[in-house]
């Protein structure tokens, strides 16, 4: 279909002021009379503030006031997991205490040293499995579990069944939580080839460039909050809650945010935000609140670690039986996610097996908070899984590219334990496109070849995220110059999808891009709801609200000039910003002037009236904003049917020194299948992103904590291993199937997550090629495990344990 | 700029001192000059983007901290305060610098230049600003105005760098949306503008 706008390239109104530097994130504000917060986090990893005495620090000139747990929670803390604005039960290095206000960070600082603070030490642990010892620590107080509508509670295995697990066994004990498809049995039965063994992910830290800063402020009855979230409604809909502030009341500041990956697309995610806008209301000054680096890495959460035990089936063909999966998470010291579900999700619908079981638990550790990031399960389980298919490939005598192709999703198939069919899936297609674009074929005689001690590996993997939201609404606006306004609540976390997902609507107005508006940025600017941008559904999502509003006005100028000019509203089009007659196109009228008629109508033209019944709150708020206003087309989304995916495929060539362990990726392709490309630059830049982040997944990120003490030592950049320029090829080449979604009006899904997970599959696939065969069982393969592997030494120093050098 | 400061002797300075990076003694420690008698001279003035600007500041007070916080230039960025990431990277003498890793103080005799300096005076884009534009490099744009510093640092220096040669010049600058690939093809469209 030919588009004016959909799959084509454009610059997106903030990259200038990016460029420039002009762009404002939270921490580039002031405000007049603005004081700074700086913050007591707990410096152990388990306790009980017994005591604060603060007498001398708010006896200090220029100190102006303190904000305590029993400031913010009157009635106590909730006792359940997820973060805390304050607490007095912390459960993690870094947790903040209390926040304290004064003329200047520097004062602020020195009065913080003058706080006595009381703890209780409580006991601590770091690995779950630790956690599940007879006697283990329990990371929480009353437990080391969290069961919904029970509470905390405390969960042993036997200290047999630890330690057969960390021996590499199948774990005995009762899982919280099966959930299973098919006949597992039976589809073991028919097995050819199985593998079982067991494997640990890393969880590793956000690390997100901009540190949550916030600025807060009240002006005449409202609270302003300049904060950097991945969403904009959708967060400012849940701070509004966590605060305490009617939503009309809140205005939330929010033009760019310094990187995001799935930390700070939810309110929950970012409490500390409450800080600033709390200790504000209690001082009645401007507070700004600058978080450090270290502040930014308990803040900014983690990947959950993942520790288990995988047994797969292959019949002699290579299609995948069967798959048996029981992980145990680290839920970290505030509750984490549900990766290990939605990894065993991504091995149903990725590989397509016959029947699949998924067994977990999830134990808590005085290590950083865990939640969503990028491809939270789908990725941790990538890497793990490639290298077996490709164990299985060569030992039922069917090629690495063949087994996935054999197991590949496609359109009519289902995925995941509730056999849900795609949207659409092409996922053959995508497999092709890689193959043949990187020369798969060709390569495989380079496969393995030696000079000295490097060694050539070749990999492919695919990558999987549920791609696709509904339910949410649009607003578009005209006004009497013609310009049209697309109100989008999308957040700017660097996707651009804010801005692509706004070319659906110019799309259906025919409307030249330069005579568009995205109205965003901050929230009294009247913005309808979205679903927040996390889990790679934006596009998907947000392109059928834009679409949807725009239909409306369309209809709405159709009605207009069909009423004033005669005939009926199907008589019309629209072209050349003119809503016109098809069969002479002389009679209608300019943009400007049906949006004149519109106003002067008012009424359901100007959104007084016929307003969608199921429009969200936050959307009724920002329509009674806007009535009467200008021309508004207006749409609240119904929900779509079935799984529109997100998938990508990689492949890649490295060298391994067998020497020092080092990988060089030679040369690397990925291939998206996201439906309709709406935006080539911004897939090309969500494909080499997530390159980056695989890369990151397989080969150097994770946790490491003192055992002695539990303080994190990954608290930078440098510690954490985030890869720079020279961890990642030179080049990352991309492409993509482009085939639209039926789900969507432009065809379009979502990319950002799955284009980590493939590259992670294929790095881990190739350093296994590389050395033989040898499956680590493990992410990330660091050099120190590659040299102690070829030297025929142990690869981990505690088996299966997270938050140490292993994972 | 102060040839005798440098960020490893700085830090080599606080650790010495054992105290934070706040420590007066740390700045001469790590500078290796004689502690004045009485006071410390506050008053400064510094070349910025062509304009000498005076300006108080601490003996303590990090370059980054002064340009952000005193002069209102917050193109630069703070992304760990602690030499890690690159955000901050400015041009002092065309060589490029983290800006939290120096004390404002050594910059008496330095031209600095940051990221809102580069336009001219008639509003164009510097050929890397351009470029990254065109080639859409940046995500979320927090790395950004270090990237460009970076990368008008390297053209200044070698004007038609190869693409490893950049790779190598940039590699200061940690990007966590992972666009390394997208400002290597804004670096290599740079050296195409500039011609």
């Amino acid at each position: 279909m030919a588009y004016m706008h959909i799959g084509k390239d454009f610059t997106p109104p903030d990259v200038p002021g990016k460029v420039t530097g002009r762009i404002k994130y939270a921490e580039d504000y002031t405000r007049e009379g603005m004081v700074y917060a700086r913050l007591l986090t707990s410096p152990i990893p388990h306790a009980r503030v017994l005591d604060i005495d603060a007498s001398a620090a708010l006896a200090m000139d220029g100190v102006i006031g303190i904000l305590t747990a029993d400031d913010v929670y009157p009635d106590g803390e909730p006792q359940s997991t997820g973060l805390k604005i304050l607490t007095n039960e912390p459960t993690l290095v870094g947790e903040p205490i209390l926040a304290l206000a004064a003329v200047d960070e520097k004062t602020a600082e020195s009065a913080i040293a003058q706080i006595s603070v009381t703890f209780e030490r409580l006991p601590f642990v770091l690995d779950p499995l630790d956690s599940l010892q007879p006697g283990g620590a329990d990371a929480y107080n009353g437990g080391n579990t969290f069961v919904f509508r029970q509470g905390f509670v405390e969960e042993k295995w036997t200290a047999d069944q630890v330690a057969s697990f960390r021996a590499g066994n199948e774990p005995t004990a009762e899982p919280q939580q099966t959930v299973e498809y098919g006949d597992l049995d039976a589809a073991f039965g028919e097995s050819s080839y199985v593998y079982e063994g067991t494997f640990t992910n890393a969880g590793y830290p956000h690390h997100s460039m901009e540190p949550r800063s916030a600025l807060a402020y009240w002006e005449d009855g409202k609270l302003y909050l300049h904060g950097g979230s991945q969403s904009l409604t959708a967060f400012a809909d849940g701070i509004a809650g966590i605060i305490g502030v009617p939503k009309e009341d809140l205005v939330f500041v929010n033009a760019a945010t310094g990187g995001g990956f799935g930390q700070r697309a939810r309110a929950g995610s970012i409490p500390v935000y409450a800080v600033p806008a709390k200790l504000s209301q209690k001082i009645n000054r401007p507070v700004m609140m600058r978080a450090t680096r270290e502040e930014e890495f308990t803040f900014g959460g983690a990947r959950q670690g993942l520790t288990g035990w995988i047994k797969v089936g292959f019949k002699p063909d290579g299609v995948m039986a069967a798959c048996d999966l029981w992980i145990v998470s680290d839920n970290g010291g505030k509750g984490g996610g549900a990766d290990a579900y939605s990894a065993a999700d991504c091995i149903s619908v990725l590989y397509q097996a016959d029947a699949v079981r998924f067994r977990g638990t999830a134990i808590g550790t005085n290590t950083a908070h865990r939640g969503a990031q990028r491809g939270p399960g789908q990725n941790q389980i990538a890497p793990i899984i490639s290298p077996i298919l490709d164990v299985a490939a060569d030992e039922l005598g069917v090629s690495r590219l063949d087994i996935r192709k054999i197991n590949a999703a496609m359109t009519g198939d289902v995925g995941g334990p509730q056999r849900t069919p795609f949207t659409s899936a092409y996922m053959p297609e995508a497999l092709e496109q890689a193959a043949a674009e990187f020369d798969w074929e060709g390569r495989q005689s380079r496969r393995r070849q030696t000079n000295g001690s490097k060694v050539i590996g070749l990999g492919i993997g695919q990558g999987y995220h549920n791609a696709g939201r509904s339910g949410m609404d649009g607003i578009v606006m005209m006004g009497a110059d013609g310009r049209l306004k697309i109100h989008n609540g999308v957040g700017n976390l660097g996707t651009y999808s804010y801005a692509s997902t706004s070319r659906a609507a110019a799309e259906v107005l025919q409307m030249p891009w330069e005579s568009c508006d995205i109205i965003t940025g901050r929230t009294d600017l009247h913005l309808p709801i979205t679903s927040p941008q996390d889990g790679s559904n934006s596009i998907f999502t947000n392109t059928r609200t834009c679409y949807g509003a725009a239909q409306d006005m369309l209809t709405k100028m159709k009605e207009i000039a069909a009423t004033d000019l005669g005939g009926d509203p199907t008589d019309y089009d629209v072209s050349n910003e003119r809503v016109h007659q098809i069969a002479d196109e002389s009679v209608g009228y300019s943009y400007a002037e049906v949006a004149q008629r519109a106003i002067e109508l008012g009424g359901k033209y100007t959104g007084s009236a016929e307003l969608p019944e199921e429009l969200a709150e936050w959307t009724q708020i920002a329509v009674s904003r806007l009535e009467g206003t200008g021309f508004m087309g207006i749409f609240h989304d119904p929900r779509h049917e079935g799984n529109p995916p997100g998938f990508t495929v990689t492949a890649c060539e490295i060298e391994l020194d067998k020497e020092t362990g080092k990988i060089d990726i030679l040369e690397m392709i990925s291939i998206g299948e996201a439906g309709t490309i709406m935006h080539p630059k911004g897939m090309d830049n969500q494909l080499v992103g997530g390159a980056v982040w695989g890369i990151g997944l397989s080969a150097y990120e994770r946790h490491l904590y003192d055992p002695q003490n539990g303080l994190p030592a990954s608290t930078g950049y440098w510690q954490s291993k985030v890869p720079t320029y020279l961890d990642t090829p030179v080049k990352i080449e991309t492409g993509w199937v482009d085939l639209p979604d039926p789900e969507n009006p432009v065809g379009a899904r979502g990319i950002g997550e799955p284009s980590m997970g493939s590259v992670s599959a294929a790095l881990t696939a190739a350093i296994t090629d590389a050395l033989d065969g040898h499956i680590f069982g493990a992410s990330p393969i660091t050099a120190d495990m590659i040299i102690n592997h070829v030297a025929g030494t142990s690869e981990e120093a505690v088996p299966l344990a997270q938050n140490n050098f292993r994972g | 700029m102060n040839q005798k400061l440098t960020r490893r002797r700085f830090i080599k300075g606080v650790i010495a001192s054992g105290a934070a990076a706040t420590s007066t003694a740390a700045w001469y420690s790590a500078t290796g000059q004689e502690r004045p008698s009485g006071f410390v001279e506050r008053l400064v003035r510094i070349n910025v983007n062509g304009q000498v600007r005076s300006v108080d500041v601490e003996p303590q007070e990090t370059l980054a901290s002064t340009l952000r916080y005193k002069l209102g230039l917050t193109g630069t960025k703070l992304g760990c305060n602690r030499g890690e990431c690159g955000a901050c990277t400015v041009l002092v003498d065309d060589v490029t610098t983290y800006a939290c890793s120096v004390l404002t103080h050594s910059m008496k005799n330095g031209r600095i230049e940051t990221v809102e300096g580069l336009e001219s005076a008639n509003g164009d884009l510097h050929p890397v600003q351009q470029a990254f534009v065109e080639e859409l490099s940046p995500q979320c744009g927090y790395c950004t105005p270090g990237q460009v510093m970076s990368a008008v640092g390297l053209l200044r220096a070698n004007p038609n760098p190869s693409r490893e040669e950049a790779r190598h010049a940039m590699s200061g600058n940690i990007c966590r949306c992972g666009s390394y690939d997208s400002y290597l093809d804004g670096v290599m469209r740079a050296t195409e503008l500039i011609g």
